[in-house]
């Protein structure tokens, strides 16, 4: 992509800024789409685990949610689905302000769930070394990102979804007069 | 981004997509194609996604299937478990509940009698667990007895035995009548089947009473102790026809069935080791229990409590709460947890009673006036099967070790869950090994009973116990206590006929296995058994 401006919601974005937070969107969308559909297509899996290891404030809350069946049940149903629905909106730029809004949610109750703090200990492995930040965070902040600088409606289905809203069909009505 | 720049960029982009374009605005039809293009601009990526996911899923499928072909047995799958209850209990059987302490009262409640106090702690801190139990089936018995030699556990016996809270929304029984001795409530005619959960001095004499007036029995292990009382208890049991379950619920746990399928398959090859172990670090689980408040002379009827015991002494709090610790009362780290995992060896391998077994062991943490170990190792050999069984146990450790089953070709790790994994110089697995379907750094098989769901496990030794799949188990994905199961089981044959699973002669096994270590602890010798003579020499 060239350095042309692009102009998007009315921002204007240089080439490779959009090129950025595009290529973002869509993998987080991509990270969000997998996940979803490894939880679906595994009959093991239950949120169960993680949920038990949940501590501080929140704690209580999650422990209660493991614990009991039918929530257990409704958990994990929304938390695949979720997650899968997530991803798609995400990489095809599809409703992107709801789901990306939804992704926060979502990233931020897996945070509060087991944050890193200091003297929290989990037994479930860490595949790296965090202290009160960690990849959930930082997804959590490039989702907040893709918030604050959406792309879709220009690189994104939403610009199809959204056409006669966009800023570009109302110049383009106003030119025709 | 302020107003200014907002409307220029609309101009700039009104401007750009005007020069390209002169159509009709009234929908997509005006977006050029440089602006469709935009919006589909995540299509390759969609593709890229689906490409690389099939491949994965093939490549796993692949995996999977060489593996279980390979090993003949279903990873999903539920085990053939046989049904714990073969018809709907029909007559009502009246039920005595002698002893009623920590046992007995988890026994009554899964028998579908719950003390008050523990529905509502339920209700507050673990509702999982209270709809769980309420959930049960209601096994259509009454509570109509109750015997313990402590007033406060009598009338808590009374108090669940009229309880309003039942499973399977069965209603309120009248409150079961308090008989001061055993004896009475076995002649009063008022029970048809009787709940043994004394402490073990007793066990024996009171199945041996209840067999002898037909009374069936359920009887919590260790069943005896010493190998006289075996013999005796054996004998009267099969005399006189009653049903009599030992409390074993590992006999239903879905895991260990599941096991008994990978052994059949001969998945694990020639097996030479077999080890069992018991981890516990928390002073309940060194049966440091909790002295009652209310407990004293009055309360207590301490000369009928010591009954049997080898060596009467003068009135003991500690020897009443805590009567594990005395081997005049228990069986020791023996009778209490190598029960279990030999249970469950004997389940899943049928080994029957050791060629000879050595045992040693100490007290070395718990230095609080106690005669039995807390630390207790014991091998057994079965050399007509060529293999060990060894088991090793501590109170001041929790680090979980597990029950494994170790062949030439695989190893298997039983707990709630059950993992096999292949071994890296295995000669069956081998080419699979080579080709890299099979992993030997990773289980090749995996079985998870009940995985949807976890429970509000609350201490060190209800976690203990958990693992091993004693708390509860597993039917259909549903949560189900195995005490239940057993009891149910047990209650079945009363009613229809048939075997309990853990009948006297796994019993007899059991306590002759367990009293071998015993007696080769306090001896300091090898033991053997002689099975012409069924004496231990």
């Amino acid at each position: 992509m060239t350095q042309q401006s692009d102009a998007i919601l009315g921002r204007n974005y240089t080439g490779l800024q959009t090129t950025a937070l595009v290529f973002l969107r869509i993998l987080v969308g991509w990270h969000f789409f997998y996940e979803g559909l490894a939880k679906l297509l595994n009959q093991y899996w239950t949120a169960a685990g993680y949920l038990a290891e949940s501590q501080w404030w929140f704690s209580g809350l999650f422990l209660n949610l493991a614990a009991n069946p039918t929530a257990l049940a409704f958990v994990d149903f929304i938390n695949s689905w979720g997650l899968v629905v997530i991803g798609l909106g995400l990489m095809l730029g599809a409703f992107t302000r709801v789901f990306t809004i939804a992704a926060m949610v979502l990233l931020f109750l897996y945070y509060i769930a087991a944050p890193p703090f200091v003297g929290y200990v989990y037994s479930v492995p860490m595949e790296g070394s965090y202290l009160i930040v960690n990849k959930v965070l930082i997804e959590l902040a490039a989702v907040g990102v893709l918030l604050a600088f959406p792309t879709s409606m220009s690189f994104g289905l939403d610009r199809l979804i959204f056409w006669k809203k966009s800023p570009e069909y109302q110049a383009l009505q106003r030119a025709n007069g | 981004m302020n107003d200014e720049n907002k409307s220029k960029s609309v101009d700039n982009a009104g401007a750009e997509e005007k020069s390209a374009t002169n159509v009709s605005t009234a929908g997509w039809s005006s977006m050029t194609r440089r602006g469709l293009l935009k919006a589909l601009v995540s299509i390759p990526f969609l593709g890229a996604f689906f490409l690389a996911f099939f491949k994965k899923k093939a490549v796993d499928d692949v995996k999977k299937q060489a593996v279980l072909e390979e090993l003949g047995v279903t990873e999903t799958g539920p085990a053939v478990i046989p049904d714990a209850i073969s018809r709907p209990p029909g007559d009502r059987v009246r039920v005595g509940i002698i002893g009623m302490g920590g046992e007995g009262e988890a026994l009554v409640r899964f028998a579908g009698f719950a003390h008050p106090d523990w529905v509502e702690s339920s209700r507050q801190d673990a509702p999982g667990r209270l709809e769980t139990y309420l959930a049960q089936q209601d096994l259509n018995i009454a509570i109509t007895a109750v015997c313990d030699m402590f007033d406060v556990r009598a009338e808590r016996a009374i108090a669940a035995s009229s309880t309003d809270t039942r499973p399977g929304g069965a209603s309120a029984n009248p409150p079961g009548r308090r008989f001061r001795s055993y004896t009475d409530m076995l002649e009063s005619g008022e029970v048809d089947a009787v709940i043994i959960a004394t402490p073990d001095h007793w066990h024996s004499q009171i199945s041996m009473d209840a067999a002898s007036a037909g009374i069936h029995v359920y009887c919590e292990k260790c069943m005896t102790q010493t190998e006289e009382q075996t013999h005796a208890m054996y004998d009267a049991v099969k005399q006189s026809g009653i049903v009599f379950q030992l409390g074993h619920q590992n006999r239903q746990s879905e895991a260990h069935n599941k096991a008994r399928e990978i052994i059949a398959a001969d998945i694990l090859g020639p097996i030479t080791l077999v080890e069992g172990t018991t981890n516990r670090n928390d002073p309940w689980g060194a049966w440091v229990w909790d002295i009652h408040e209310e407990g004293n002379p009055q309360t207590i009827d301490w000369e009928q409590f010591q009954g049997p015991a080898p060596n009467r002494v003068p009135f003991s709090l500690e020897r009443f709460f805590r009567w594990r610790c005395w081997y005049d009362y228990g069986t020791g780290l023996a009778g209490d947890l190598l029960s279990h995992e030999y249970d469950a060896v004997n389940q899943i391998l049928g080994l029957g009673i050791p060629e000879s077994a050595v045992a040693s062991g100490g007290i070395y943490h718990f230095k609080d006036g106690r005669d039995v170990p807390d630390v207790f190792q014991s091998v057994y050999e079965y050399p007509d099967r060529d293999l060990t069984f060894v088991y090793s146990a501590t109170l001041a450790n929790g680090n979980y070790r597990g029950l494994q089953f170790m062949g030439h070709d695989a190893t298997m790790q039983v707990s709630g869950n059950l993992n096999v994994s292949a071994d890296r110089s295995s000669t069956r697995y081998k080419d699979k090994i080579e080709q890299g379907l099979i992993d030997t750094s990773r289980p090749m098989f995996t079985y998870r009973p009940g995985f949807k769901g976890i429970d509000a496990v609350t201490s060190a030794t209800e976690e203990y116990f958990a693992s091993r799949g004693l708390l509860f188990t597993y039917r259909g994905g549903r949560r189900v206590s195995a005490y239940h199961l057993l009891i149910g089981e047990w209650l079945d044959v009363i009613r229809n006929g048939g075997e309990t699973s853990c009948n006297i002669e796994r019993g007899f096994e059991e306590a002759i296995t367990c009293h071998m270590a015993t007696r080769s602890f306090q001896e300091g010798r090898k033991v053997m058994w002689d099975p012409t003579s069924r004496r231990i020499v």
